[in-house]
């Protein structure tokens, strides 16, 4: 059980890090498909930043600064220029996919890297003792800022102005220009700040999980963590139970696959993606969709 | 004369402008894809020689480059379709894979069955198969609301590991401990075109789906009714077509299509399912489907070009070192130098000056409305006051001079719609048709409204003299 749970809260920290950032983006009004790319990046540079210098904390921090530079060609392109969003974001993903492979092919194969530095867990003591949930005093430092961002993203987003302010322009972006709210602008930030924060989420996946690198290793969490933001209606709480239950899936999938079910271990693998199908056919009365959510915003 | 030769010429200026975004987008993508081969420290004139030397100076290079291109173009008509229909199918991948199981399940069994027949079952199955899962995304949409980019791309995992599954369980060869099916019987497989390449049928039948994608979208109702609710759900819903039933339909065919490609590829060229054998094909027919704007014609070279980058990558991988995987980044440059179009009309000296004009018309309209929010403010009287009968007559006299006065804008620009539409219209634009009629039709709509007011306002005004003369 210990181990399970274990397992549970370090598969929700990717999600958690990419949705709970992503939720700002959504909510600004620009819809981001490319979080899978960005993510990827994020893996890619997380382990070569940990190869050339040895630390993890580098490592992450170029993830970083790489993933946002993806996302500010995203931005862009949708926000400047108008783009359709979603082929925008088919677009990152594609290019994100070219260049970790390529960089894979021309700086750790030939090397032969199988493993650099990763996060190492940190229990806290005492807490960590405790039976059952001790588990979750027991992990690495992106763990433990993955979940202090729910409360980080639930405070920004309700108790300040640049939340409202977020909140209102997905909402009404005209009505906010006309009091004097750079629409575009704070879209920028919002999108920017999706690309740091899926960036270092693709660095925990690297670098906190499994301390090297595989193509296309994501394998579909950017979708999920997208998937997530709907489930979750748009709100903090919403996604952070969101992001919860997909980990859940995630979780029962590696436990279910260990314990020999009469049920092929492969058909135990489809279980996130099933998971995430079946939660966004859940429907709501009422949604919490900006209502400009996807549209470009062009100043008449 | 004159006017056939204008007219030729239009058409010409037409598809040149149809022609030069994706030609301006190839090549800024070579050039910048060239920088990035030259930044990983290869020599990128060596990496394009090699590329292009494997994939087109041979009689096999063509085979191998055209052999590429016919699983490009059933994928890239997948999301084609899909897209004229305003779904985006980003579930290629999974109906390839579900496509090519239930190809090779055709293939494997019937042993001793007539060729022709065989084929012909092979190639029914896969697109079965394929359009099965594609309305399975449409499905979801129209019953639950559940966003077809997401479900796609989840079912594209799904469709994964099934295969996964059943080549390493059920349907595992006999005699081997990998994970493949048996291979596809002769009589099952498609024959070659030119012996001694790989280049089969299946190109043919891909030509064929082109013409067929041609008529299906330019010629029949139903595909009329998908580009106009594709294009403008709202106007297709006010014109009586049914949006859900429309998108159904797409996402079958899209699947279909795309399962049709997977059979051929698995029976014909792959000829055993292998663990990931559809690799990215799914995703590199959506470049082609931009690159070719959605058009016919488009398609068919974009997917001759991508044909030729796909079969050289290998080569060139092999030769100059270059991770073949820069074909990836190329793809993602080019989709985003093409939907990113406005960047370059920003420059056009033709937009720039239709932008202006159509500030200082905003302007003009922006006073006019002062001007009617004003005489709002005169109308209201502040403090309290009971209007008497003769009053609220004449208010609502006044009211429906403004309503009526509203309408006659709005008519007039509907009409002035309705021309810029024909204009379009004539010029062979099918949509603008639809477009100028609804326009035309609401046009009408409003004029009865406006006449029904205008009878109102005049037994207002009667009422507002009478009752004013009594009191």
């Amino acid at each position: 059980m210990e181990a399970f749970l274990g397992s549970l809260f370090q598969l929700a920290v990717p999600l958690l890090l990419c949705a709970c950032a992503y939720l700002f983006s959504e909510k600004s009004g620009v819809e981001n498909i490319g979080l899978e790319g960005l993510m990827l990046t994020g893996a890619l540079f997380g382990v070569l930043g940990s190869y050339w210098t040895g630390s993890p904390y580098v490592g992450a921090l170029l993830a970083m600064v790489m993933s946002m530079l993806l996302s500010l060609l995203f931005a862009f392109f949708t926000i400047t220029l108008h783009s359709n969003q979603i082929v925008a974001g088919v677009a990152l993903n594609l290019l994100a996919s070219g260049i970790t492979i390529s960089l894979n092919r021309v700086f750790l194969t030939p090397a032969n890297v199988v493993r650099v530095n990763g996060f190492h867990n940190i229990a806290i003591p005492g807490l960590s003792q405790i039976p059952v949930i001790g588990a979750f005093f027991n992990q690495t430092t992106l763990g433990y800022l993955a979940y202090f961002m729910v409360f980080v993203t639930w405070f920004v987003f309700y108790k300040t102005d640049i939340g409202l302010k977020i909140r209102s322009v997905g909402d009404n972006p005209t009505a906010c220009d006309t009091v004097g709210i750079n629409v575009n602008a704070l879209r920028y930030k919002t999108v920017l700040y999706t690309g740091i924060m899926a960036g270092l989420a693709g660095a925990f996946i690297s670098t906190g999980q499994l301390s090297a690198f595989s193509e296309n290793m994501v394998s579909g969490r950017g979708f999920i963590a997208y998937a997530a933001v709907i489930f979750g209606n748009y709100t903090p709480i919403g996604v952070f139970r969101a992001c919860i239950i997909f980990a859940l899936g995630m979780a029962a999938q590696y436990r279910f696959q260990a314990l020999e079910t009469p049920i092929s271990f492969y058909f135990w693998m489809m279980l996130p993606y099933i998971i995430t199908i079946v939660a966004l056919c859940l429907n709501r009365k009422k949604s919490n969709k900006p209502k400009f959510g996807g549209v470009p915003y062009i100043k008449s | 004369m004159n006017e056939v030769k204008t007219k030729n010429s239009m058409a010409f200026i037409k598809a040149l402008n149809g022609v030069r975004d994706p030609a301006f987008a190839l090549i800024t993508a070579i050039v910048i894809v060239a920088i990035i081969i030259a930044a990983m420290g290869y020599n990128p004139l060596n990496a394009y020689r090699a590329l292009f030397t494997s994939s087109v100076s041979s009689l096999g290079g063509w085979g191998e480059t055209l052999q590429k291109s016919t699983l490009l173009i059933f994928t890239a008509l997948s999301f084609a379709v899909a897209k004229k229909c305003g779904m985006i199918n980003l579930g290629a991948s999974g109906q390839l894979y579900m496509g090519g199981i239930a190809g090779m399940l055709v293939a494997t069994t019937f042993e001793g069955l007539f060729s022709p027949i065989h084929i012909i079952l092979v190639l029914l199955a896969g697109i079965a198969a394929g359009a099965v899962f594609g309305a399975i995304v449409a499905l979801l949409k129209n019953l639950f609301g559940a966003s077809e980019v997401v479900t796609s791309m989840m079912l594209n995992y799904v469709g994964q590991y099934f295969c996964t599954y059943l080549i390493s369980g059920p349907m595992r060869g006999p005699g081997t401990d990998l994970a493949q099916s048996a291979p596809s019987l002769e009589s099952a497989r498609l024959p070659m075109l030119i012996s001694g390449t790989r280049l089969h049928a299946g190109l043919l039948i891909a030509i064929a789906a082109i013409i067929l994608y041609y008529f299906f979208m330019e010629r029949t109702t139903r595909g009329y009714q998908m580009k106009v609710v594709g294009m403008n759900p709202s106007a297709g819903a006010y014109a009586g077509m049914k949006i859900k039933t429309n998108q159904l339909i797409a996402m079958a065919i899209a699947g279909g299509l795309a399962g049709l490609g997977g059979a051929i590829q698995a029976t014909v060229i792959n000829v055993r399912l292998t663990i990931d054998w559809a690799g990215n094909y799914g995703f590199d027919g959506l470049a082609v489907a931009f690159v070719g704007g959605m058009a016919p014609i488009g398609i068919a070279i974009a997917s001759v070009l991508f044909g030729i980058l796909l079969s050289g990558a290998d080569k060139m991988q092999m030769l100059a070192g270059v991770p073949s995987s820069v074909i990836y980044l190329f793809q993602g440059i080019v989709i985003l130098i093409i939907i990113g179009r406005e960047l370059f009309d920003k420059f056009d000296i033709k937009t720039l000056r239709e932008k202006h004009k159509a500030k200082i018309q905003n302007e003009k309209n922006l006073s006019a409305e002062k001007i009617i929010i004003l005489n709002d403010a005169s109308d209201r009287i502040p403090g309290k006051f009971v209007p008497s009968e003769a009053e609220k007559a004449a208010a609502n006299a006044n009211y429906a001079a403004k309503q009526i006065s509203a309408a006659k804008a709005v008519v007039t620009k509907l009409l002035a719609d309705k021309e810029v539409y024909e204009k379009a219209a004539a010029d062979g634009d099918e949509g603008s048709m639809i477009m100028a009629k609804l326009a035309a039709r609401q046009a009408d709509d409003i004029t009865k409204a406006a006449e029904r007011m205008i009878s109102e306002r005049a037994a207002y005004e009667k009422t507002a003299i009478q009752k004013g003369g009594e009191a």
